[in-house]
């Protein structure tokens, strides 16, 4: 820390120190918005962006009347991800009012649940670097998401210094599944990635099971994260934080790295780490103390007499089990298996969030080596260029296909291909009409590569005699010449050929 | 967690203790001097052991209840209905600023 001085700013000591002194617990709390149509208790539209409090109604406004009615389909997602996450399912459970004054909700409660989680003791395993490790889950819940505020007058738009705040109810009512894991433990020096990977595995599990869109970005995965540190693995737990807005992935592991650095300085100087809520800002790496938990935390939960109970029916319980799709972990190794990649070919390609755009590159006729070559070469340096996912670039696994089935084609060289991609992306159609419209074809008429390769051969007649000594290596030169010529659209296969030819 | 859940039924009715009210009170935020503390305790103990003198009356095979209703499962389907227009939502709200609602700066965190 280059700021010392300023008290939010803490002593923190190096974290591979931090550790070999203490042994860091987790607990993560992740908070996933469904992709229903329609908020948790009523029919305004569950959208992100919209124009501001332009979905909002008397029961997701809490007025005076108003009758929630529950969202089947929220209840079979949270059912599907509790299941999704080896959890039993509750035969019978209730909302519960969580009673606090704040406002980003208007009705001064939010609709959760309590002591009666719809799934709970669960279990998911995590692959971190290679290795297995199982994350145990305590439970999922059913809850609605809250409004956003704007804070005026701050500096940054952050409530410190602000004048008054602003508040949109677009997002008071989504659906949200807060997932919440027992203590993990023992995972050492490790714990940032652990906790990185599990976040990562959530959003693959539960972008398998179609229920959310989970965007860390805009909001609809986001991620609490609890730390503590203890002396040794056998003593007892020591005092947790928990850290709010940990809302990307490098943040989880960010937040909880200066965490442990940060509580092993106090525990260094003999002070105790406070029970209190602490903030991440991602733009300088460091938490700030929030509030500590004190009489706020007394939520005074009751049961929704709005609501009634919910008894999911057993057989659906078991038909919905029945229709899980395959877990990720599976179709990493079937998927690899069936494509013949390595290990470290495999990490790439998962790093990358490649796996989904290859399956479907590959189904819509590519090799897997060349949708992988393609996905993660030309197209991720494209994203990366472009600062999007590749999923979010524009041009779909069928179009990269397609080009793939150009180059087999010989209709287009790599070089060419790389140019039509550019069209794809840029909005020109499908690849076949970029071929057409930019001219790209390779020159596959052998009379002008003729003429070409003539006009090179008289142009270096000292490289013409080392090829015709036998000096086979120096024809580089002319292929490039010709190609060159051609403006690249040439089939350098077929140039090299008819150098050979006419110089043996 | 699958039978509905049976709290452990006080022997005696319990009283409120104007400690009680008072943390309630600031819990609520709502201001109350001590006049009105000394005032307000007393009456809500007793509304409170109204109610719960219906404890006396269940027996012990009477599972306590949160709802009037035997209903469970009441589910709606996943379709959207129209939304009220910003200008219905923001009558009520005592200052509006952007099309959002206007409340005076929040002290202290998000919950
Ligand atoms: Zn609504």
């Amino acid at each position: 820390m280059t700021t010392p001085s300023h008290r939010t700013v803490p002593d923190v000591v190096a974290y591979d120190e931090a550790v070999a002194r203490y042994d860091p617990v987790m607990g993560l709390e992740v908070h996933v918005e469904l992709n229903t149509a329609s908020k948790m208790f009523c029919g305004c539209a569950a959208v992100f962006g919209a124009e501001p409090n332009t979905l909002t109604c008397p029961v997701c406004l809490g007025l005076p009347g108003a009758l929630p009615v529950v969202n089947g389909k929220a209840v079979e997602s949270a059912i599907r991800i509790g299941l999704a996450l080896n959890c039993e399912i509750a035969d019978w459970c209730r909302f519960a009012r969580k009673n606090y004054f704040y406002p980003d909700m208007p009705k001064n409660f939010q609709t959760s649940q309590y002591d009666e989680p719809i799934a709970f003791e669960g279990y998911t395993d995590v692959d971190v670097d290679g290795e297995t490790v199982r994350v145990e889950i305590e439970r999922a819940h059913m809850e609605e998401d809250t409004g956003k505020s704007l804070h005026v007058g701050g500096a940054t738009g952050r409530i410190h210094g602000a004048s008054h705040s602003l508040v949109d109810y677009n997002r008071a009512g989504i659906p949200l599944i807060e997932i919440v894991t027992k203590p993990i433990e023992g995972t050492g020096v490790r714990a940032p990635a652990v906790a990185k990977a599990y976040v990562a595995h959530l959003r693959e599990l539960l972008r398998g099971l179609g229920v959310s869109d989970v965007r860390m970005d805009q909001g609809s995965l986001r991620c609490d994260v609890n730390l503590s540190l203890r002396a040794s693995a056998d003593a007892k737990l020591g005092t947790r934080s928990e850290t709010k807005n940990v809302n990307s992935l490098r943040s989880v592991e960010r937040a909880i790295r200066y965490e442990v650095s940060r509580q092993a300085a106090r525990l260094d100087a003999g002070e105790r780490v406070v029970q209190e809520t602490r903030h991440w800002h991602e733009d300088t790496g460091v938490t700030t103390s929030g509030r500590v938990k004190s009489d706020a935390e007394d939520y005074r939960y009751f049961p929704e007499p709005d609501l009634v109970p919910i008894a999911p029916d057993r057989k659906w319980v078991d038909r919905l089990r029945s229709a899980l799709p395959e877990p990720p972990a599976m179709r990493r190794g079937r998927l690899q298996t069936d494509w013949g990649f390595s290990d470290l070919e495999m990490r790439d390609v998962l790093g990358a969030g490649a796996q989904s755009l290859i399956e479907e590159t590959v189904a819509a006729g590519a090799s897997p080596a060349s949708a992988r070559k393609w996905w993660l070469s030309e197209l991720a340096r494209r994203a990366n260029d472009a600062g999007m996912t590749l999923a979010e670039l524009p041009i779909t696994p069928a179009q990269v296909a397609a080009v793939q089935g150009l180059v087999d084609a010989g209709r287009v060289n790599d070089k060419l291909a790389r140019q039509v991609l550019d069209g794809v992306l840029a909005g020109e159609g499908e690849p076949g009409d970029v071929v057409t419209t930019r001219g790209l074809e390779v020159v596959s008429d052998d009379s002008s590569l003729s003429v070409a390769v003539d006009r090179a051969i008289e142009a270096n007649p000292d490289v013409a005699a080392k090829i015709r000594a036998g000096k086979v290596a120096a024809a580089g030169a002319l292929i490039g010449a010709v190609m060159k010529e051609m403006r690249g659209q040439a089939d350098a296969g077929r140039v090299r050929e008819l150098v050979l030819e006419k110089l043996s | 967690m699958s039978d509905p859940p049976s709290a452990p039924r006080p022997e005696s009715a319990p009283t409120m203790s104007r400690d009680e009210v008072s943390r309630l009170a600031q819990l609520a935020r709502i201001d109350l001097s001590g006049a009105e503390l000394d005032h307000l305790a007393p009456q809500l103990a007793v509304i409170v052991d109204s109610v719960a003198a219906v404890s006396s009356v269940a027996a012990d095979d009477i599972p306590p209840s949160s709802h009037a209703l035997p209903l469970q499962n009441v589910f709606r389907a996943d379709e959207t209905r129209p939304s009220l227009t910003p200008d219905e939502v923001l009558a009520g709200a005592p200052a509006s600023e952007q099309q959002r609602f206007s409340v005076p700066r929040i002290l202290g965190e998000e919950p």
